[in-house]
């Protein structure tokens, strides 16, 4: 990834996923090692759990919001990337990453980068905030 | 004082394909060591999250089924346990990662694993909640502090309502 200028106030904003699918959490249990039945068996989820069905990893999401991050500063760059998880994430959803410069500034001879990120899903209810530091002198 | 607990966690380039893939990130610096080596990452890393995939190689790991042991989702019957099941109520709250350079393939991390902070609160949608902080450092084969993950998991009282 080349080089890019960041200026505060900058917005962005990045489909993630759309109609999630029952596979892709089977996908992402199976590449994580997170093979909670919670994500992923709806007999279990429905009956002993006592959740409506099957939903998605906080760690899926967070994985996805990454993504909205990365494809801005490239994955090597990143520093710190921390969220909350505000709302369950559940299939059908379609969710849409909105980040936003907060801060551009200098640190130890590093142009660092402060971003913070807010995923949505298709009823505008917000189900991740986070935020991200990372280098953009790369 | 117990010692912490400390896993071993290979870092390999078809795990980081399967879990790109898994979070929907075609780009090919995940998976294309060709083409990864022309881009400024120089070949392929672990997309920022991937340190917590570390769960695959945690020979204890809660959310994995073992071989003659009994777990807690459905078989037969909804859960294969009786009573209430061991991960019922618990949910990811929050998660942090830093990280002082990016994971690569052929990295062989040390992951050592600390309890932190735990706190109570009382909800509406869930009643009473537990909170947990969980620590894990990653250190590389030079031992190198690579990556420090803090996550906050909460257990609730009962399901969350979804009114």
């Amino acid at each position: 990834m080349t080089a890019r200028e960041f200026k505060v106030g900058d917005l962005h904003e990045e489909v993630l996923v759309e109609d999630l699918t029952r596979t892709q959490l089977v996908m992402y249990s199976g590449a994580s090692g997170d093979y909670n039945p919670i994500h992923t068996d709806e007999l279990y989820t429905r009956e002993a759990a006592g959740y409506p069905g099957v939903f998605a990893h906080g760690m899926l999401t967070m994985g996805m919001t990454g993504r909205a991050i990365t494809n801005l500063v490239g994955a090597e760059n990143v520093r710190r990337f921390g969220v909350r998880f505000t709302s369950q994430v559940w299939p059908g959803d379609t969710l849409t990453a909105a980040t936003r410069v907060d801060a551009v500034r200098n640190e130890g001879g590093e142009r660092l980068v402060d971003f913070s990120v807010t995923t949505t899903n298709q009823k505008g209810e917000t189900v991740l905030t986070g935020t991200a530091t990372a280098v953009a002198n790369g | 004082m117990s010692e912490p607990k400390k896993v071993t966690f290979p870092v390999e380039a078809s795990h980081i394909m399967m879990f790109a893939r898994a979070i929907g990130d075609a780009n090919p610096v995940y998976h294309d060591a060709e083409a990864a080596k022309e881009t400024a990452a120089g070949g392929i890393v672990a997309p920022p999250t991937f340190a917590q995939a570390v769960a695959q190689f945690d020979p204890d790991h809660p959310t994995r089924p073992k071989p003659g042991e009994k777990w807690f989702g459905s078989g037969g019957t909804p859960s294969g346990v009786e009573g209430e099941p061991p991960s019922s109520g618990g949910l990811h709250a929050e998660q942090h990662f830093e990280y002082r350079r990016p994971l690569r393939p052929g990295d062989v991390l040390t992951a050592t694993y600390r309890v932190g902070e735990s706190w109570e609160k009382q909800s509406r949608r869930a009643g009473k909640l537990l909170f947990t902080e969980r620590l894990i450092d990653y250190h590389d084969q030079d031992g190198e502090l690579v990556c420090r993950a803090r996550g906050v998991t909460v257990k609730t009282e009962r399901p969350v309502d979804q009114g």
